[in-house]
């Protein structure tokens, strides 16, 4: 049997949570498919061709997968995946809202955000915001996964050399459309794939003083988060926080500035790999899980740091 | 139009959870118990949806234990009009959850289901997805704004980078995302008058759905802690470790 993966693309290149996933699928048994559904999309599909480790590409290119509406891609996966053994996507939003969708259509459970495989029908993932991990054994015969791009390395995207086939297959449901988008235009990357988080907290006092945070945040090339009591505060819009239930997040470094450590803000940042907390505070638990911990009022060592800097 | 709400009893969101000695599962004995965050954002939608007119009537469901109800009072305290608790002390995957609900949608006949994105517990942010391909309706997932316009409905949607919005014909289903709305809470005159409020007790057997295992919880283990790090004195010292020895800047 083998392995189908849902590509993440916007019809002309490949997104890169897409490579996490050839990764995760090279740690089970089976060949690998990657599917490329979309409109207009063979410049996708060729960046997939090259991906080490895929050995066919299956495409679908029909106007009603152009911004792959789930309604529409979960009835192509549902039928397509029949004859596949593990059907994968990254957890990005997207992954999120179309493999839960694929799954029920087969009758099967899905699991979802994979940290780590153990075997080919037994996953890590993480629960409770990641304050516990579970092992799980699927009983099902097809395992529809979607994997935590940071729990693996980004497969080689040149070098291979698979087969593109054409699908057929159109489905169009006829009951949601696209309307409209708007990306954030951001020179800063975005929270959940930035390498370097500067997070404010309470201790920021207003909305006013992130400026400090995002002064040095552009020094860093960082995305600029917060805590939940900031954005209860409306110091910032909630789809800046990090936490529970918020964004979870595992960059290189993470700079907690003025954030005292409720463990629904450490449930999303705990996976950093090294953790810087400024506060005034000593007894912060935010220091519990430090690695370098700055006792000092922020608003005279966040402006030494981004001098220093 | 009817509009239903679902909502899950989980673990409260401050408490630290507890993994039992014997790596079988989290213990959840004697710990606070509410109701999942993402969920009072879909009532608070549900509610707003009612004062503008929009909706009729707000039909609010959960399943699990009995003790389930008083995340049932709590929704219709917040305005909700009457209750549904299907219950079972039964492990409920997602795909069962969706299952029973496509029976409760099936009978209810409702225009829009709200529904969180994700529980706090078993985070699985499935559960919507799954309800709209077994009832065969339009998702609107992670929702930050809603519009009803006569027969559809468009939903803004946080994805990766951005928004986007699509149109859904009704009935559809949404799942709420942080950014929807902020909740409100009861008050106390308005929990009094929901102990008055109806509230129907269904069983999975009742509505003809088998409870299969789909997984098997194998164990379940404390993330791996992390080390105890250094107090610095100075900026100076903090740039330097960070430079020369952590080597992240």
């Amino acid at each position: 049997m083998a392995i189908l993966i849902i590509a993440e693309h916007d019809n002309q290149s490949l997104k890169g949570a897409t490579l996490n996933a050839v990764t995760a699928a090279t740690q089970l048994s089976g060949d690998i498919h990657l599917l490329v559904a979309g409109g207009d999309c063979q410049a996708a599909a060729d960046q997939a061709a090259a991906v080490a480790g895929v050995t066919k590409v299956l495409l679908a290119d029909n106007a009603a997968y152009e911004h792959q509406l789930a309604e529409n891609v979960s009835l192509l996966v549902a039928e397509l995946g029949a004859d596949y053994s593990h059907i994968i996507a990254p957890s990005t939003t997207g992954g999120k809202n179309l493999m839960p969708r694929v799954a029920a259509l087969l009758d099967v459970v899905q699991l979802s955000d994979v940290m780590a495989i153990e075997s080919d029908d037994t996953f890590a993932r993480p629960i409770y915001a990641g304050n516990a991990i579970a092992t799980v054994k699927s009983l099902d015969a097809i395992k529809v996964i979607t994997i935590r791009t940071t729990g693996f390395d980004a497969a080689v995207s040149e070098g291979g050399s698979a087969t593109i086939e054409t699908v057929a297959a159109v489905h169009d449901a006829g009951i949601s459309s696209f309307i409209g988008e708007t990306m954030a235009k951001s020179d800063r990357p975005e929270l959940t794939a930035a390498k370097v988080i500067v997070s404010g907290g309470r201790g920021m006092g207003n909305g006013e003083n992130f400026a400090l945070l995002e002064s040095l945040a552009d020094k860093l090339g960082a995305a600029v988060g917060a805590s939940r009591a900031a954005v209860d505060a409306g110091f910032v819009p909630n789809d800046m926080q990090v936490g529970q239930t918020g964004k979870i997040v595992a960059p290189d470094l993470y700079i907690a500035v003025g954030i005292s450590g409720a463990i629904q803000h450490l449930a999303g940042m705990k996976d950093s790999k090294v953790i810087v907390a400024i506060n005034k505070d000593e007894e912060a638990p935010i220091f519990s899980v430090a690695d370098y911990g700055l006792v000092a009022d922020l608003f005279d060592a966040v402006p030494e740091l981004d001098a220093k800097l | 139009m009817k509009v239903l709400v679902t909502v899950k009893r989980v673990i409260d969101y401050n408490v630290k959870v507890r993994v039992k000695s014997d790596g079988s599962d989290v213990d959840l004995n004697n710990v606070k118990m509410a109701m999942n965050p993402f969920c009072e954002i879909a009532v608070e939608e549900a509610v707003r949806l009612k004062e503008a007119g929009v909706a009729s009537e707000i039909v609010v469901v959960s399943l699990g234990p009995q003790a389930a109800q008083e995340q049932i009072r709590t929704a219709l305290a917040l305005g909700a009009d009457r209750g549904i608790l299907i219950q079972s002390d039964a492990n409920l995957e997602s795909l069962t959850v969706a299952k029973l609900l496509a029976k409760v949608v099936a009978e209810e006949q409702p225009g829009l289901v709200i529904m969180g994105k994700q529980a706090i517990d078993s985070d699985n942010n499935q559960t919507g997805q799954m309800l709209a391909a077994l009832t065969q309706m339009p998702q609107g997932t992670f929702a930050s704004e809603v519009k009803v316009d006569g027969d559809k409905v468009q939903v803004t949607r946080e994805v990766d980078g951005g928004l986007q919005t699509v149109e859904l014909a009704m009935p559809a289903i949404v799942t709420t995302d942080l950014r929807l709305n902020e909740p409100r809470y009861a008050s106390l005159p308005n929990i009094m008058k929901a102990k008055r409020k109806p509230l129907d007790t269904k069983t999975p057997e009742e509505l003809g759905v088998e409870i299969k295992a789909h997984t098997q919880l194998l164990k379940v283990a404390p993330p791996a802690a992390r080390q105890a790090g250094i107090k610095v004195a100075s900026v100076e010292e903090l740039v330097d470790k960070l430079k020369n020895e952590a080597k992240v800047i």
